[in-house]
């Protein structure tokens, strides 16, 4: 496990890291956004975690646990519309997991309340063209990609993120069923999420940030060997 | 008394619909949460959970909301704040002149006003 006082350091740069790349993605998640949204996605996602970058920036008394629902609290102050209950609430509940630090296991715990509180706050299954179409894949890989493979935390991420791509593109050919994007109906076909979009931006940042501090592959798939090299037995002494 | 809040993305909807509800049940404490706290369109946790400290007298509030992230930012002002707030499940102009009828009635609680704004969902406008 890495020590406390570098979980801290690798939160407040994994912060600043998402914070940069969505003001450079910002016109093309408001591009996607005004195909089947309402255009803000970009702009309002940006601002709030620019704030959020900077409400942690300059702490170093705060435990890791408390820093991220820091970024989860300003998210829900400074994110408009639907992104702040959905990025900052569920940043801000699932840090709770965090409680004994950063670990392969917490990190796990924390996908899965995020997952959790995502479906319930937006009232979203897979498949209805939103965020947890990136999220769900994701947090599946990340979970089995730890807790059956056995897989370094950090080549378990970057499976996880493959798989988060892999589920933007499957919002694309999907009618919306949630979101603004449903009363767009049969003409949101064809058109990638943008919640799905920053999401798998977000996983791409926290990866960076995580291959600065983890030994571990970044360059895999999201998909498992057809047939396993080893055996059950081999993995159970693994 | 029981509070009323009305949740809006657009502010101009939400003091419109205040005034509406006003007009019938004009005792009750109404606040408008509209827009995003910023001129903009849009909905906010923080304005919305302000609005439920200011309507409630005590006894608790209830919310009327429109689409998506007003109903979103209303359950996780209302997880944030102490007050006893519920949100009606209902049409939001409909479901607020209900709610102020209600709400003016002394015997009223949050759940009765919750389910007399929930009686709109039925309400036909052409028979």
């Amino acid at each position: 496990m890495v020590d406390e006082s570098t979980q801290q350091e690798a939160i407040r740069a994994a912060a600043e890291a998402v914070a940069d790349r969505l003001e450079d993605e910002k016109e093309y998640l408001t591009d996607l956004d005004s195909a089947i949204g309402d255009a803000d996605h970009g702009s309002n996602l940006a601002r709030g975690f620019r704030a959020a970058a900077d409400a942690v920036a300059d702490d170093e008394e705060s435990t890791p646990e408390e820093l991220v629902k820091k970024i989860g609290v300003t998210l829900i102050s400074k994110v408009g519309g639907a992104s702040g209950p959905l990025y900052g609430g569920s940043i801000m509940s699932a840090s709770q997991t965090l409680d004994e630090g950063v670990t392969a296991e917490s990190s796990v715990a924390f996908a899965e309340a995020y997952l959790d509180k995502v479906k319930d706050r937006g009232d979203a299954q897979l498949g209805a063209k939103t965020m947890v179409d990136a999220l769900t894949p994701a947090v599946h890989t990340f979970k089995k990609s730890i807790e059956v493979d056995e897989l370094p935390p950090l080549t378990a991420f970057a499976k996880a993120t493959a798989a988060a791509e892999r589920g933007v593109e499957y919002t694309v050919p999907i009618r919306a069923r949630k979101g603004r994007a449903s009363y767009l109906g049969w003409r949101s076909v064809g058109h990638q999420d943008p919640g799905a979009t920053s999401t798998w931006f977000i996983m791409q940042e926290l990866l960076d940030v995580a291959d600065d501090y983890l030994d571990g592959e970044t360059d895999v798939d999201a998909r498992s060997p057809t047939i396993p090299d080893e055996t059950p037995d081999e993995v159970d002494d693994a | 008394m029981i509070g009323l809040v009305v949740v809006s993305h657009s502010a101009k909807a939400a003091e419109g619909i205040c005034e509406l509800a006003a007009e019938m049940g004009g005792d009750a404490p109404l606040e408008a949460a509209g827009g995003d706290g910023d001129s903009g369109i849009g909905t906010d946790a923080e304005r919305i959970g302000n609005a439920i400290a200011a309507a409630d007298e005590g006894e608790g509030a209830v919310v009327l909301v429109d689409l998506g992230s007003a109903v979103m930012n209303a359950e996780l002002a209302i997880e944030m704040t102490d007050a006893n707030a519920e949100i009606a499940d209902a049409p939001i102009l409909e479901g607020a002149l209900n709610a102020a009828v209600e709400a003016t009635n002394e015997k009223s609680t949050v759940d009765s006003v919750v389910e007399k704004a929930e009686e709109a969902q039925s309400y036909r406008k052409l028979s």
